[in-house]
Parts: C-alpha cells; sequence; structure tokens
C-alpha cells in the first residue's frame, strides 16, 4: 500500500513537472491570443458559461465567416477560475505570454478578479476590459490607462434606474419621501452602488436602505423580513448567480411586487428567472443588452457555428441574455483590434497596440448596423478621458417565460457620475502616487 | 546509503540540541535553500514564480500558522483566514496612515496586530474545547469579516470595499517584479519557519504539546494553561496575519474582505491535514498539495489537447478527483505527507536492506 503511495506521488511531481514544459512554439505568426478565464463549477456558472460561450462563439464565427479579423485568425484557451481572486490571478499569468503577441486582452468577468489584475495589466501593457461591472471611476481613463468599463458602469446604471423608477412614478419629482431598498451581494461588486445612490437620495429625497446579503446568496429570509417591515416602494436587486431567485422568491413569499423589483443586469438572465418560477413574473431588470435570436450576427453564428457543431455552448442556450452579452464582448473586443490593426497594420498586435484601439472605439449606428447588431449594441465613442463609452440601458419584464424588452436606451446621469467618478480616481491616483496622463496631448 | 549516520557522534549538548542533528538534513535544507533563493530566481518564469511558488509560500506560512494552533497546541481553529485579514488591513492602514515605517516593521506589527486579535479570541479556549473551540473561532472568521467590510475606516472608505497595497518600497529599492515579489516572501517565509521550528522544539512548545495531550496532567506538572493557550493563539495568530499581509501585498496586490472567506481558511486547514498535524514541514507539503494540484489538473487540459476532454467536464472533473485524492490519503496516511517523509527517511537508513 506505502508503496503506492510513493508512485502516486512520483507520478504527480512528474506530472507537475510535465505541466511546466511550455507547449512547443508552433507557427501561429497570424494568430490574436485571447485569454479565457471562465467559471464552469461553482454558484456563478451559469453567467461564466453563457457569457463566454457567446463570446468564444462569436470569435469563431469571425474565424469561419470572414477567416479572422482582417487574416488574423483568433485563438484562445479557457482557464477555470471557479470565481476565485487567487485562481483568476492565477490564469490571468498562466494566460498572458500564449500566442505570438501574447494575450489582446483580458475579461474577468467579476469584480474581484478585475480588481486583483488591472494593475497587473497596467505593468503589463495588457487591457483588462471589465464590460459592465470593475469599478465606476476606471471610466477616468487618465488615471486607468489600461481598464476600460467599456459600454456603462454600475454608477451609471445606478441613475439610469433611479431615471426609470421616476419615470415609472410620474417623474423625478415624485421620488420625494419614497422608500427605496438596495438589496446587494455583500461583495466588492455589491457595495459598488452603494455611495452613488446615497447622492442620489440627497438629491432627489427618497429614502435609501441597504441590505448586504452574503455570499452565495441563499439565505436571506431575515433581511426579507425586515423589508417587509420597511413596505419599500421599490426594491432595487444586486443579485449575482442563485442569489437572484432566491431574493425573488422571498420577495413572493412577503408579498412584495415583483413589479417593484428592479435587477441590475447580472440579475436579468433566463438562468435567474426560470429557477423562481412563477414567482419572477413582473420581475423587471436593466440590461446593456437585449436578448433573443432576431440579430443578424445571431442567426450567422447560428448558420456558421452551430449549424456546424462548432458551437462553444449547447445551442439551446443561444439568443440569452448571458450569451448575446458574450457576443456583445466579442463585438466590441474584435472592434477594437480591428481600428488598432488600422493604425498598427494587419498582424497579431500587442495589448499596448489594442489599448489605443479600445481607447478609439468609435461604434456608429452605422457600422453596428453593418455588423448585424442593430438593436444589440447601443453607440460607443471612447476616448483618453471617457473609458466607458456608452452609457445607456434598456429595461426588461420577465412575463412569465422569457424577458420582453419595456424601455428604450435610458441614458445615464453622466453630471453627476463623471464628477464622483474623477473624485474617486483622484483619491487613488493620490494612494497609489500615480500622475494622471494629459489626455489633451493624445487627442 | 543516504541516510546512514554511523560516524557521526554528538559530543557536546550543542550538536545535540542542533536543529537538524543530521549531517545529510543539514546538508540537504542548504541544498534547498540554495536552490530556492539562488537557483529558483534564475531559473522560473515569471509566472511560477508570481502566481504558483510565492502563493506557494504565503499559504504555507498560514498552514504554520494554523499547525502551531492545532498541530501542537491542540486547538481547533476555523478562524485562519479571519487572522489573515487583520495582518492584511493592519499592514495596509500601517503603510497608508504611518507612512514613517519601513514595510518590513509594518509586516511584522501586521502579525503583532492579528496576535492581539487572534489572543482575544482564544480567551474561550480556557473553558471549552475542541468542536466547541472550532465554533467560538469560527464566530472570529465571520466576525473579523464583517468588520472589514462594513467599517469604512479600514479600507479607507473605498467604495466597493477593496483594499490596494501601495508600492514597496524597501530602504529605497521598490519590490514589484515577481522576482523580487518572490524573494520578499521566501525571506518572511524561511525565517518565519526556521523561528517555527525552533519554537516548538523549546520550552513554550514543549508546553503546547503537553497541554494538547492532556491539558489537566500539563496543570498538574506547572504548566500554567492560560498563558500557554494564549500564547499559542498569538503566535498562530501572528503567523497569519504576517501570511494576509504577504498574501495582499506579494500576490493579489489588491484584496477585498471576501478574499479571507472561510473557504479560506478551510484550505489552510485541509493542508495541515494532508500535509501533517504537529509538523512544520508538513505544512509546506500541505500547502504544496492544496495550491499545485488544482493547477495542474486544470493544466492537463490543456496538456492533452482541446477537444478530447471538455473543458466543462474537466472543471467538474477537478473537484472530482480533488476530493478523491484528499479521501484517498486521508485513508492511507492519516498522518500526513509529512509522516510518509518520516517513513521514508527511516527506510533510507536501512537501505539496501529495509525490513
Amino acid at each position: 500500500m506505502k508503496k503506492s503511495v510513493f508512485a502516486s506521488l512520483a507520478l504527480g511531481v512528474g506530472l507537475i513537472a510535465g505541466a511546466s514544459v511550455p507547449a512547443p512554439a508552433v507557427a501561429q505568426a497570424m494568430e490574436q491570443f485571447m485569454p479565457i478565464p471562465i467559471y464552469r463549477t461553482g454558484p456563478y456558472a451559469a453567467g461564466g458559461t453563457g457569457y463566454f460561450g457567446g463570446f468564444m462563439d462569436y470569435m469563431a464565427l469571425i474565424n469561419e465567416r470572414d477567416g479572422g479579423v482582417n487574416g488574423v485568425k483568433l485563438t484562445w484557451e479557457e482557464c477555470e477560475t471557479a470565481y476565485d481572486n487567487a485562481r483568476g490571478v492565477e490564469c490571468y499569468e498562466r494566460l498572458k505570454g500564449k500566442g505570438p503577441t501574447g494575450a489582446a486582452m483580458f475579461h474577468p468577468l467579476s469584480t474581484g478578479i478585475t480588481y486583483s489584475t488591472f494593475e497587473k495589466g497596467a505593468a503589463d501593457k495588457i487591457p483588462v476590459v471589465s464590460l459592465g461591472y470593475g469599478r465606476g471611476d476606471a471610466m477616468v481613463g487618465s488615471v486607468f490607462p489600461y481598464l476600460f468599463p467599456l459600454v456603462t458602469t454600475y454608477w451609471s446604471q445606478n441613475t439610469s434606474k433611479i431615471k426609470f423608477i421616476g419615470m415609472k412614478e410620474g417623474g423625478m419629482d415624485k421620488l420625494k419621501g419614497k422608500k427605496i431598498v438596495n438589496v446587494y451581494h455583500d461583495s466588492a461588486y455589491g457595495k459598488e452602488t452603494i455611495d452613488i445612490l446615497n447622492k442620489q437620495a440627497a438629491t432627489y429625497g427618497f429614502e435609501i436602505k441597504h441590505f448586504p446579503v452574503a455570499h452565495p446568496g441563499l439565505d436571506q429570509k431575515a433581511i426579507w423580513l425586515q423589508i417587509k417591515q420597511i413596505a419599500p416602494d421599490w426594491v432595487i436587486l444586486r443579485g449575482w448567480g442563485v442569489m437572484n431567485p432566491t431574493a425573488i422568491k422571498e420577495a413572493a413569499r412577503i408579498g412584495f411586487s415583483r413589479e417593484k423589483m428592479l435587477g441590475v443586469w447580472w440579475s436579468g438572465s433566463e438562468e435567474d428567472m426560470r429557477p423562481a418560477g412563477t414567482a419572477a413574473k413582473g420581475f423587471i431588470a436593466a440590461g446593456f443588452n437585449p436578448p433573443g435570436k432576431d440579430f443578424q450576427v445571431i442567426k450567422d453564428i447560428e448558420k456558421a457555428v452551430h449549424a456546424k457543431k462548432k458551437g462553444n455552448i449547447e445551442s439551446d442556450r443561444v439568443g440569452t441574455v448571458y450569451y448575446n452579452r458574450g457576443v456583445v464582448t466579442g463585438i466590441l473586443s474584435l472592434e477594437a483590434i480591428r481600428i488598432a490593426q488600422e493604425k498598427f497594420g494587419k498582424k497579431p498586435l500587442t495589448g499596448e497596440q489594442i489599448q489605443w484601439g479600445l481607447e478609439h472605439l468609435n461604434l456608429t449606428p452605422a457600422r453596428i448596423k453593418a455588423l448585424g447588431a442593430e438593436g444589440l449594441v447601443q453607440p460607443i465613442k471612447t476616448s483618453c478621458t471617457d473609458h466607458e463609452g456608452g452609457g445607456a440601458v434598456k429595461f426588461s419584464q420577465w412575463d412569465g417565460n422569457q424577458w420582453k424588452i419595456v424601455s428604450d436606451w435610458i441614458e445615464a446621469d453622466k453630471g453627476l457620475v463623471r464628477p464622483l467618478a474623477e473624485e474617486s480616481a483622484m483619491k487613488y491616483a493620490k494612494e497609489k502616487g500615480i500622475t494622471p496622463r494629459d489626455c489633451s496631448k493624445e487627442m | 546509503m543516504l541516510y546512514r549516520e554511523s560516524g557521526q557522534f554528538k559530543t557536546s549538548y550543542r550538536a545535540d540540541q542542533a536543529i537538524f542533528p543530521i549531517r545529510q538534513d543539514r546538508i540537504a535544507i542548504m541544498a534547498l535553500l540554495a536552490v530556492v533563493f539562488i537557483l529558483v530566481p534564475i531559473v522560473a518564469d515569471e509566472y511560477w514564480l508570481g502566481s504558483i511558488l510565492t502563493p506557494l509560500l504565503v499559504l504555507s506560512l498560514a498552514a504554520i500558522g494554523l499547525n502551531i494552533l492545532t498541530g501542537y497546541a491542540g486547538q481547533l481553529s476555523l478562524g485562519t483566514a479571519g487572522f489573515m485579514a487583520v495582518g492584511a488591513f493592519a499592514a495596509y492602514n500601517l503603510n497608508l496612515r504611518v507612512p514613517e515605517l519601513p514595510l518590513i516593521v509594518d509586516f511584522l506589527l501586521a502579525g503583532v496586530f492579528a496576535a492581539l486579535v487572534g489572543m482575544v479570541f482564544g480567551l474561550p479556549s480556557l473553558r471549552i474545547k475542541g468542536f466547541y473551540l472550532a465554533v467560538a473561532t469560527l464566530a472570529a472568521q465571520f466576525f473579523i469579516e464583517w468588520v472589514f467590510t462594513h467599517v469604512g475606516w479600514f479600507t479607507n472608505y473605498s467604495s466597493s470595499g477593496v483594499i490596494s497595497a501601495p508600492p514597496m518600497v524597501i530602504m529605497g529599492v521598490t519590490v514589484d517584479s515577481a522576482v523580487e515579489k518572490y524573494l520578499l516572501t521566501l525571506v518572511m517565509v524561511a525565517v518565519l519557519a526556521l523561528a517555527a521550528k525552533n519554537m516548538v522544539r523549546s520550552r513554550i512548545g514543549r508546553s503546547w504539546m503537553a497541554v494538547r495531550d492532556k491539558d489537566v496532567s500539563a496543570e498538574v506538572i506547572g504548566i500554567p494553561l492560560l498563558a500557554t493557550k494564549l500564547s499559542a493563539f498569538g503566535i498562530s495568530s501572528f503567523y497569519c496575519g504576517v501570511a494576509g499581509a504577504l498574501w495582499t501585498y506579494c500576490y493579489l496586490g489588491t484584496v477585498e474582505p471576501a478574499a479571507f472567506d472561510l473557504s479560506r481558511s478551510f484550505q489552510v486547514l485541509f493542508m495541515i491535514i494532508i500535509g501533517g498535524v504537529g509538523s512544520i514541514l508538513g505544512s509546506f507539503l500541505g500547502a504544496g498539495f492544496i495550491v499545485l494540484l488544482p493547477i495542474l489538473l486544470n493544466n492537463i487540459a490543456a496538456m492533452i489537447g482541446h477537444g478530447t476532454l471538455q473543458a466543462d467536464t474537466m472543471a467538474n472533473l477537478e473537484h472530482i478527483i480533488f476530493g478523491g485524492l484528499i479521501i484517498f490519503f486521508l485513508i492511507v496516511e492519516p498522518h500526513g505527507l509529512a509522516r510518509l517523509w518520516q517513513i521514508a527517511k527511516e527506510k533510507l537508513r536501512l537501505w539496501p536492506f529495509p525490513y
């Protein structure tokens, strides 16, 4: 028996040594490498697989249909993070040097991993793209040159949410005296919006109460009892993963109307609603991408990728919220590469060159139409000062079977968000001893 | 042949009390130190240094901390990650609010703060033991995490509750490359591990073990229970605190309190169970096993090529294999990897004719 232990130990050591040997460098001159720090296990697996599945399918589409971005094929490799920060850092380090020019950019899909990698990204000159998450103040590109919270941040989205509530109540002045409860995931992700909500409460005169829910969010009974006592006019749900259906079921149990519940975009997927069953009917969620298959780009993916059995996700999940979000991520990422190629040449680019592309994104309505993504993506224009670009969200309501869009694009209140972001970014710069870039010289 | 000790006579108390009384062990340790201090920084690439060896060393330090408390003093604890968090946040706040202090002093003071907190939560150990004490330390874990999440002062009122380690400067040198961070961690861990090894053979370590084996008997022979148990909690938490500070500064760079959640405590606990309870060497072996195995399994999928093994299958297989191996080890060798090494050494003494 003992012998077998030693044998297995020796085998283990051998395997570890084997794992360290780098893969043989084959000729891969015209390839652009994309790291995929996915999570296929744990309470957030639905988000991880759906999002990165869509992202990989879009890259597969570009490879199959167009032969890559201007002839540069896309390659990618998965790394399982299990949504754990430490493993996310390991994945970042493992994948950053792969491919002929290193990682094009890094999509952490976790606020925690974003925080743990963006400084490494800045040091390695690899852009970290936190599309719709990450720190809100990162929109200040002069302080965060390699961090891109593209499309919209939690801060922007929150002002859109309050606008939406104002619309439903019949005007922003009607918010005065209303009671709003913020049920948030007790992590960096969940806490992001507390400050901005407090600020908005002071501006519009509503009352805000914050309720943290511990990871992973299965135990919420006590919180909802308190919410019942408060009897709020609206509940904002900043959930993620299994926390969402639990919150919806608890709300149904205390009899709080789901039509007065407003989720963040990570609370608005099919995977969040189905487990809650009939209780979910009427729930409203923000989103920067609508679900559905009625977009040319999704149809192309079905034809060029899934019909040929080359999909990176189960075919029945194509067109879901997370999936389409992954496609949006793919569109923006590859657009950044395409724009950078115009400046640096049609070849695999380094992270530093792609950073330029991300900073000069210009997704006009015409370009969106050409990409076959009309209505799927909002127009986006980034710059050295503005790493966010868009800033609008649409709201959808769950009708028991699927999401129905119930609003047009609602713009964020940039007048409120921008000064707060700048204040926070400058505080960060001071703490870190960073001199902000002079963006006026880079126009 | 390797471990034949004939001809090695101890002729002085000094020689008898050496940490490594056998010459082969001394040579092996010297060689190991030479390898990790000189060869590894030259040979290893940034990935290995930065994201495998550095966290491995830091977690080994935390495992030593827990091993002092649980392995040597017999006090069960589930609050390891909490004490690590105290160290991390103490180092950050010291660095931020008392910038005059040198970084190493920050780290050590972070350990001292963690020790103080650990001693407070160690007080119940005088009345309760075993599982009940584990629950009390579990309270420490949750309470500490809660405090850092909800008291803004600790995170310098960061809007998301995340702290970010300021640049590390030691005597005018900025420590920012993977090699420098690895070496800084290695120096701290090597010194503290040696200190721990020494401590557990000295008077204080012997009194810990006496309390562990039978506290009533220990008290009868004149070992003060209060001082012994609290010193175990204090020193253990000191190690965990320094580990937490290193985790923040040398590995992650930025952390939120959730980085020190209960699963981190369990991770360290598994390390000492697998590595060997009551063994300093075991802390390193266990940390190696727990840190390297998931990465190894994760790499296998890439090694045997895409398509052969689906990534989603692999992700779940990883959990199954990991759990299975832990069970296997506990059945085959409940005293951990350190005990296996000890058996190997004893067999080598008689080699080539073991019986």
